[in-house]
């Protein structure tokens, strides 16, 4: 009964929200324009659909294509960086001087060498979606235990043979841990840039829609963003679990 | 006579220039081809750091270590080591646990591919022995404490090594467990004749055990006294509880308590 329960309880939740949502906008009479209501948001989704539909799949396709250079870029460099204590000590402090940038203000310097569209959204889900990818999997490589390694090094393992035997195979649940994160995160980063500099995608459709006082459109538009971030989300953490099972063990195997 | 593992007059020291610590100074020590030694001393005395030194893993400052007939310029690419902490790798079954050495040594590495079913052949029979037999497949972590660390046995003695290092495998198990063990690597030891170093804080498992115990200083570390150990072989357990078993233990207590007193 409870197990049940659970599993229905972010359905529950998930419908509850909206007719709460419903029911207090149409208590209170709120204007379309300052809060539409759900239904309000449904109708424009539906009498919308191509357009929401294709600036989706421009949205998908940058997002998809950043985070897989993020992906390539920051597991390269987080084997470098967890490789040589030299390469981590030279490029730590740039790192994160680097991500302390708002990924928002590099977006003018991207437009300025590559134009307006989805070079600029590719590149800003690259910059915001590698930083933690490289951070995990570097982390993975240097808690490797020192115990695992003299055992490795008194049988004459080469450095080589210790990442390869144990440092890579212990930082993949750190990678893949962190593919959730950096998904969300290069979504972000190509919305944010969508917004600014781009004439399609979800955030130029909203901005579009904002600018002609479309409001059930800009929140249609912010329903997809969730709907697509939660699919990418589950996507992440079902490789995750494919991928690492035996980091997820439960006590009875 | 010359030993397979000498250290002589060997001095340590951890840290950057003038603020280190003086880990050992003036410790030397000779271990026979197929002697089991055990190194007992008070704590902190820096018998790990031993450890390190007779398999190249750290060289020291001053003095010689020979392993083999051979000065000691690296990492002796042969020896089987077992810490306290199992440290298996959660991701390999415990069979391909045991079989990590054979992927790193030579010549196994180069006929592990092609052998493949000799090499598990043999993993499983090691298995067997400590006790573990038909618990290859599973994962370390389906398996208790003194479980794993029977497989850690297993993993430090899969490549057949010359030298064994035994740093504390023991310390972490129940007292019932510790002596089953001890009679399992009593048997190993007989059957297979690898030179072997048990660093342990255990006197009674370091006297049933080993052919010759050195006894530690407190830091910096040597060698103070030596103690041969003559019980024939095979010694049965129920040796721990005889008087004459218990004598020498009190004397390595006395020097170790002397030890403690000086530092």
């Amino acid at each position: 009964m409870n197990e049940k329960w659970i599993k229905a309880a972010p359905w529950i939740w998930t419908i509850g929200l909206f007719v709460v949502w419903e029911g207090v906008v149409r208590a209170f009479d709120i204007a379309f324009f300052i809060l539409p209501a759900p239904s309000d948001i449904w109708v424009a989704t539906v009498k919308y659909w191509p357009v929401i539909w294709t600036n989706s799949l421009q949205t998908l396709f940058t997002t998809t294509l950043g985070f897989l250079l993020a992906v390539v870029g920051g597991l390269a460099l987080g084997l470098a960086i967890g490789w040589s204590r030299s390469i981590y000590a030279g490029l730590y402090p740039l790192m994160i001087g680097f991500n302390s940038v708002p990924k928002v203000a590099v977006v003018p310097i991207l437009v300025i060498w590559f134009g307006i569209g989805t070079v600029p959204a590719v590149l800003t889900a690259f910059l915001i979606a590698f930083f933690p990818i490289v951070v995990n999997v570097a982390t993975g490589l240097a808690t490797i235990e020192p115990e695992m390694e003299d055992v490795l090094r008194a049988l004459g393992a080469k450095k080589l043979d210790i990442m390869l035997k144990v440092g890579i195979p212990r930082s993949m649940p750190y990678f893949f841990g962190s593919l959730k994160i950096a998904i969300t995160l290069a979504f972000v980063g190509s919305v944010i840039s969508e917004t600014v500099a781009a004439n399609s995608g979800i955030g130029h459709m909203m901005l579009a829609a904002q600018s002609q006082f479309n409001v059930p459109l800009v929140w249609a538009g912010l329903m997809a963003l969730a709907v697509l971030g939660i699919v990418m989300y589950a996507m992440m953490a079902w490789l995750e679990m494919r991928m690492t099972g035996w980091a997820h063990r439960s006590s009875h195997g | 006579m010359t030993g397979f593992v000498e250290l002589n007059d060997i001095r340590l020291a951890y840290g950057p220039g003038g603020d280190s610590t003086l880990a050992l100074d003036g410790l030397s020590m000779t271990v026979k081809k197929g002697e089991f030694a055990a190194v007992v001393g008070p704590s902190g005395c820096g018998k790990s750091t031993l450890m390190k030194l007779a398999t190249g893993l750290i060289r020291p400052q001053v003095g010689t270590v020979e392993v083999a007939s051979k000065e000691v310029d690296g990492p002796v690419s042969m020896a089987g080591m077992a810490f306290q902490n199992p440290s298996m790798l959660p991701w390999r079954t415990t069979l391909k646990n045991v079989m990590l050495p054979l992927e790193i040594v030579q010549p196994h590495r180069r006929r592990l591919s092609r052998e493949r079913a000799a090499y598990e052949a043999l993993a499983e029979d090691l298995l067997s022995v400590v006790g573990l037999k038909g618990f290859g497949d599973k994962f370390p972590w389906q398996l208790s404490g003194g479980m794993q660390q029977r497989a850690n046995l297993c993993r430090a003695l899969v490549h057949d090594p010359e030298l064994l290092m035994l740093d504390e495998p023991f310390g972490a198990l129940d007292a019932f467990t510790r002596e089953e063990l001890w009679q399992v690597m009593r048997d190993l030891h007989a059957e297979k004749g690898f030179t072997t170093i048990l660093v342990t804080h255990d006197l009674r498992e370091a006297v049933f055990l080993a052919d010759r115990v050195f006894v530690m200083s407190a830091r910096p570390g040597r060698i103070i006294v030596e103690r041969e150990i003559s019980f024939p072989r095979p010694r049965p357990i129920d040796l721990t509880y005889e008087a004459k078993f218990n004598d020498i233990v009190h004397e390595l207590r006395a020097h170790i308590a002397d030890a403690r007193a000086a530092a």
